[in-house]
């Protein structure tokens, strides 16, 4: 082999780091993230209708997206009732509906937020709500 | 007929991945087996493939240069461009693998008004390539938020930096839309130049059809067609630890993603996105040029029988004394 220890060193190197997942993560690697929904907002709600905006299911995947048609909704359009598909009626505001009931940011929110590495620029205007503790 | 034969091969693995989830139900299949596969195919066909350059032997240097090569010391010799020393062969390299110097050297031939030729520098090949490959490292870059926990400090920077605008939520990335702009040229390139038209085949079509597919895919999935980002690194944080879970809810557009990208995986060593590799071992670009000073043996050379003029006196010295010859040693 021609230059074989720098082709070596080049192949080791590239091959470690396309691997590095593999070895670097270590047992935080199988960690989910546990988003809490026992707020006192939320314990309020009757058992059988502690239920979110829309489905679980829904929300999980779609929240950004809703977050974002009511924000242009309310500050373009100036709607600012929001009817959900099982026809409950709830008043379009991130700080003042979503926050109400989610009112634990730091581990509802944050939670999936910090796992999936990402972090909504929101906060630098709209307030979070104040926690205790943690 | 490349372009069809291509166009029809990704559209077909996308059918594939969506029946094969939609109707068949194979998660495990196309979320555990496949990208497993396929991650082994790529990591040891780039292992097998380098290894097999590395043993062509390079017996001389090939100086394809553009510069002055370093002879006299008052000619100014170009130390990058005809580098002479290993510091100037790096140079060089990180010049090549990072801005694509040569490439930015193209120039087009036109025969213009009258039997002439007119040479003109293009650079749009070069523009298009280096926005397509920076904004491939960068997507790449961010993804590495889906195979690390926690995750490392330079994703999130790059994450802000990329959604800089603060356009929508999820935020729009200007390296989704520069991408996926980068890839439609390189594909416009090669219909609408009738030169370049004429030597594309199937295999340069076809990862350019299979790239566009994943960004467009990727790009449905963020934007569009919303799916469980936390499901899906629940996934794969499971398949970093050999412990392959599939969470319910995810949707089929991600396994379609991920399915063109394990088909782009395993071509990846047997195509011409060898490239990648190849750069790096390009004999015309790592080597410095000091055929003048260093003196390259070529390695094959067998050993010459070699008759000396000593040797032949001592052999003939009678004879040649006999008739009156000049000998140097009486
Ligand atoms: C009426 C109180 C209430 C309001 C208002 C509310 N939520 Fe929820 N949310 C809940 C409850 C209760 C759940 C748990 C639903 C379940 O488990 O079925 C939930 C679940 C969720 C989930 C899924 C969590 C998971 O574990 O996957 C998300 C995401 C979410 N909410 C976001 C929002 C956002 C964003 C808003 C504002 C648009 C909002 N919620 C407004 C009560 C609320
Ligand atoms: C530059 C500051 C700023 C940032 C950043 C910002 N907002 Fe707002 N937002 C506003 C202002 C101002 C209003 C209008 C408030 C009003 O009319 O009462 C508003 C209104 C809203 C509303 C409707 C009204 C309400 O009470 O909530 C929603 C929903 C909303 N924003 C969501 C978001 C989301 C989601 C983000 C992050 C992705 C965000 N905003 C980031 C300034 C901001
Ligand atoms: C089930 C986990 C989960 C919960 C709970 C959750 N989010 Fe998210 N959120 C995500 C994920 C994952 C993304 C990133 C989606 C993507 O990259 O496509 C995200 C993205 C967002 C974004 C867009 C961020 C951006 O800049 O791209 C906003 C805004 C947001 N979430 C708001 C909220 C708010 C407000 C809450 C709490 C009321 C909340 N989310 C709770 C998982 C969650
Ligand atoms: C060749 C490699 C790949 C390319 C070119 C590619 C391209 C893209 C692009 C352009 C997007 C749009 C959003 C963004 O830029 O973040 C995207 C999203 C996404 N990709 Fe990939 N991808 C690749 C590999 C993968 C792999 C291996 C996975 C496996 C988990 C994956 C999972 C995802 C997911 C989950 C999203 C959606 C992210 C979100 O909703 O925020 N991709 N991809």
């Amino acid at each position: 082999m021609y230059n074989g220890g720098k082709i070596l060193l080049g192949l080791i190197i590239f091959i470690s780091l396309v691997t590095a997942p593999f070895w670097l993560s270590g047992k935080q690697a199988t960690a989910k993230p546990d988003p809490k929904i026992d707020t006192p907002e939320i314990l309020k709600l009757p058992e059988s209708d502690r239920q979110c905006v829309e489905s679980k299911a829904y929300m999980k995947k779609e929240h950004m997206k809703m977050l974002n048609e009511w924000r242009d909704w309310v500050v373009r359009d100036g709607v600012t009732v929001y009817t959900s598909t099982t026809g409950k009626q709830y008043t379009m505001s991130l700080q003042n509906t979503c926050m109400k009931c989610h009112s634990n940011k730091k581990n509802f929110c944050d939670e999936c937020h910090n796992y999936a590495a990402v972090s909504p620029y929101c906060w630098t205007c709209h307030l979070e709500p104040k926690e205790k503790g943690l | 007929m490349g372009l069809l034969f291509s166009f029809f091969a990704v559209a077909i693995l996308g059918v594939i991945a969506f029946v094969g989830v939609r109707s068949i139900h194979l998660h495990y299949f196309f979320g555990v087996i496949i990208p497993y596969l396929a991650f082994a195919v790529f990591i040891v066909g780039i292992a097998f493939r380098v290894l097999k350059w590395a043993r062509v032997p390079v017996p001389f240097r090939i100086p394809t240069t553009a510069g002055q090569e370093k002879s006299f010391p008052w000619i100014k010799s170009s130390k990058i461009d005809n580098p002479f020393t290993s510091f100037g062969v790096i140079i060089r390299m990180a010049l090549e693998v990072l801005v694509f110097r040569s490439l930015f050297r193209n120039t087009k031939m036109e025969l213009r008004d009258g039997p002439q030729f007119t040479y003109g520098s293009t650079k749009w090949l070069w523009m298009a390539g280096l926005a397509f490959h920076w904004t491939f490292l960068v997507i790449l870059t961010r993804h590495l938020r889906l195979f690390f926990e926690p995750v490392p400090f330079f994703v999130e920077i790059l994450e802000t930096l990329d959604g800089f605008f603060q356009v929508g939520a999820p935020v729009l990335y200007i390296t989704d839309l520069i991408f996926l702009g980068a890839v439609t040229f390189l594909f416009l390139r090669r219909v609408i130049i009738p030169q370049v038209r004429y030597i594309s085949l199937a295999s340069d079509y076809f990862p350019l059809f299979l790239i566009g597919a994943i960004g467009t895919t990727g790009v449905l999935m963020r934007y569009f067609l919303k799916t469980d980002v936390v499901g899906i690194k629940e996934l794969m944080m499971g398949l970093i630890t050999f412990n392959p879970v599939i969470p319910a809810g995810i949707g089929t557009i991600f396994y379609i993603h991920l399915f063109l990208v394990s088909a782009l995986f395993a071509y990846f060593p047997m195509s011409k996105l060898m490239h990648m590799a190849g750069v790096f071992m390009s004999p015309t670009r790592n080597l410095a040029n000091n055929n003048r000073a260093a003196l390259h043996a070529n390695p094959w050379n067998y050993p010459v029988k070699a008759h000396t003029y000593e040797e032949y006196e001592e052999e003939f010295r009678d004879k040649m004394k006999s008739v009156g010859l000049p000998v140097e040693k009486e």
